[in-house]
């Protein structure tokens, strides 16, 4: 383990939150993308 | 052969998949090998080991601004030439800017604290991210209110354009208003005032990656739009039938 | 478009309020204040400028909805996109509407009210100056911004939302103005921003809010 010092909690609280956020983005992106085709090709199917 | 093809959707969306993945995997490589590296790095001998939030905070405030002026060029290109895919992009690219923003705006709270003893300092960066934040919401807003989509991106490309001019206007009317606690630009090409080359390498890298994140978020989000108006105008031709 | 300034100027004064409602929720605004910060001299005359500010951006932000909403709803706004007038002028002349009702009765009571916030009476003329070179701009963005949100079922907040982000260069430089010319300090470069701003705007900002108006009338 890294010795991060007395700074420990910043450090990897603005890390938790930063890669939290990026995260959520990446998964509600993937999420989105995953909906969309699914729809569309339901949709083509269909028609 | 000129770029305006790929204003085409069907273009765009066969090109933008095969190039996805190789986006993808660089963005992953460059991002992760950056910020492990960053977080090895030797501590400063002033900040601590605080000086490892600059990996995350310099890449997400590079990126905040950038994609503001992807959106701007992506608006300007669909009120000029009425490209479909310009305006989506635009519309893709609102919310990783304003998640970016948010990054730089927690990451410097957090860094701020131990280094300057308080969270948040009206100081002028500061204030202009924020502000510029509240435009991303706003911008993000309106696209999600109006509900004809061309009437949207028209909407949304003209208060691209006088939000652009208002961001910057508001950026130099912050400096005007209070002198701040940041530091100037840690990358500046003047020998003396550069960050050392042991966080330096490691901090490229990670602005790298951020970028070729974007790019993937983007590329990934304009498809989903564009599906999703594809699926819009099959029902609409369903509901007509 | 005298006619059509005369005809809006009418409907605000009939409509009853157009002058006073937004007098009254400058004047409600600015005696509220003390009872959330207490009545020391020593707490209000710091804030007083930028109270008077806040207080005439949201009474004017108040009343922009009324700018193209009520036009919109009895057609009369297609005729005005289709009359001979050009739209950026019936932009113009309808946000110079807006601020002969609400800009220019707030400028006339803002030294009263400045008073009631212990501003020091050196500042009146420079809190007068302020208010009248930035309130043009105030009323224009906010055409703008109900330009945008016209055709919006529930465009209020939004248009607030929209709207008050372009409002802080103007008031970061009013209030500057007041600040300094309470201590006596130069008051020509925040004035010359502030007018600088206004002209800009005034110039510029009737072609985006005739482009929007276009765009929600199609």
């Amino acid at each position: 383990m890294i010795e991060l010092g007395k700074y420990a909690g910043a450090v990897i609280g603005a890390y938790g939150l930063s890669l939290a956020l990026l995260g959520g983005l990446i998964w509600q992106t993937l999420a989105a993308n995953a909906r969309a085709r699914r729809d569309l090709e339901r949709q083509e199917r269909r028609g | 052969m000129s770029i305006w093809e790929y204003a085409n959707p069907v273009k765009f969306m066969r090109t933008s998949g095969a190039i996805l993945p190789w986006v993808v995997a660089g963005a992953a490589v460059c991002t992760l090998t950056g910020l492990v590296w960053g977080f090895l790095t030797p501590d400063d001998f002033r900040q601590g080991s605080t000086v490892k939030i600059v990996f995350l905070h310099v890449p997400a405030a590079m990126m905040a601004i950038n994609i503001w002026v992807m959106m701007l060029v992506a608006s300007l290109i669909w009120l000029i030439r009425r490209h479909h895919v310009s305006a989506l992009a635009a519309k893709a690219a609102a919310p990783i800017g304003a998640v970016m923003t948010l990054i730089g705006l927690i990451t410097g709270a957090v860094w701020g604290q131990p280094m300057w003893g308080t969270w948040w300092e009206w100081d002028p960066r500061l204030t202009s991210f924020l502000i510029l934040f509240l435009f991303y919401i706003g911008y993000i807003a309106l696209w999600s209110a109006v509900e004809d989509p061309d009437s949207a991106a028209d909407l949304t490309g003209v208060l691209c354009l006088v939000g652009s001019v208002f961001a910057l206007l508001s950026r130099y009317a912050v400096f005007f208003w209070n002198q701040g606690l940041h530091q100037g630009a840690s990358l500046s090409v003047q020998p003396g005032e550069r960050m050392s080359a042991v966080y330096r390498y490691p901090l490229y890298l990670t602005m790298l990656g951020f970028g070729l994140l974007f790019l993937a978020l983007l590329l990934i989000r304009t498809r989903t739009e564009i599906r999703r108006r594809r699926l819009a105008a099959l029902q609409a031709r369903e509901m007509r039938a | 478009m005298i006619a059509l300034l005369r005809r809006d100027l009418a409907l605000a004064v009939r409509a009853g309020g157009g002058f006073g409602l937004g007098v009254a929720f400058f004047l409600i605004l600015c005696a509220l204040v003390p009872f959330g910060v207490g009545p020391d001299t020593a707490a209000l005359q710091p804030i007083a400028a930028g109270i008077l500010w806040l207080g005439a951006l949201l009474a004017c932000l108040l009343s922009l909805d009324r700018i193209f909403a009520l036009d919109h709803e009895d057609g009369s706004l297609d005729l005005l996109a289709t009359s001979p007038l050009p739209l950026e002028g019936a932009v113009a002349v309808k946000a110079m509407a807006h601020w002969i009702t609400t800009g220019l009765p707030l400028i006339v009571v803002a030294p009263l009210f400045g008073i009631l916030l212990h501003l020091p009476p050196a500042a009146i003329p420079a809190l007068l100056g302020s208010l009248l070179l930035g309130t043009p701009a105030l009323s224009m963005l906010g055409a703008f911004g109900a330009a945008v949100t016209v055709g919006l079922r529930r465009g209020g907040l939004l248009l607030s939302l929209l709207v008050l982000p372009l409002y802080i260069p103007t008031l970061i430089f009013g209030t500057e103005m007041i600040r300094r010319g309470q201590e006596g300090g130069d008051m020509g470069p925040p004035l010359l921003f502030l007018a600088g701003i206004t002209a800009g705007v005034l110039a510029v900002i009737p072609f985006a809010a005739a482009a929007a108006l276009r765009v929600n009338l199609r």
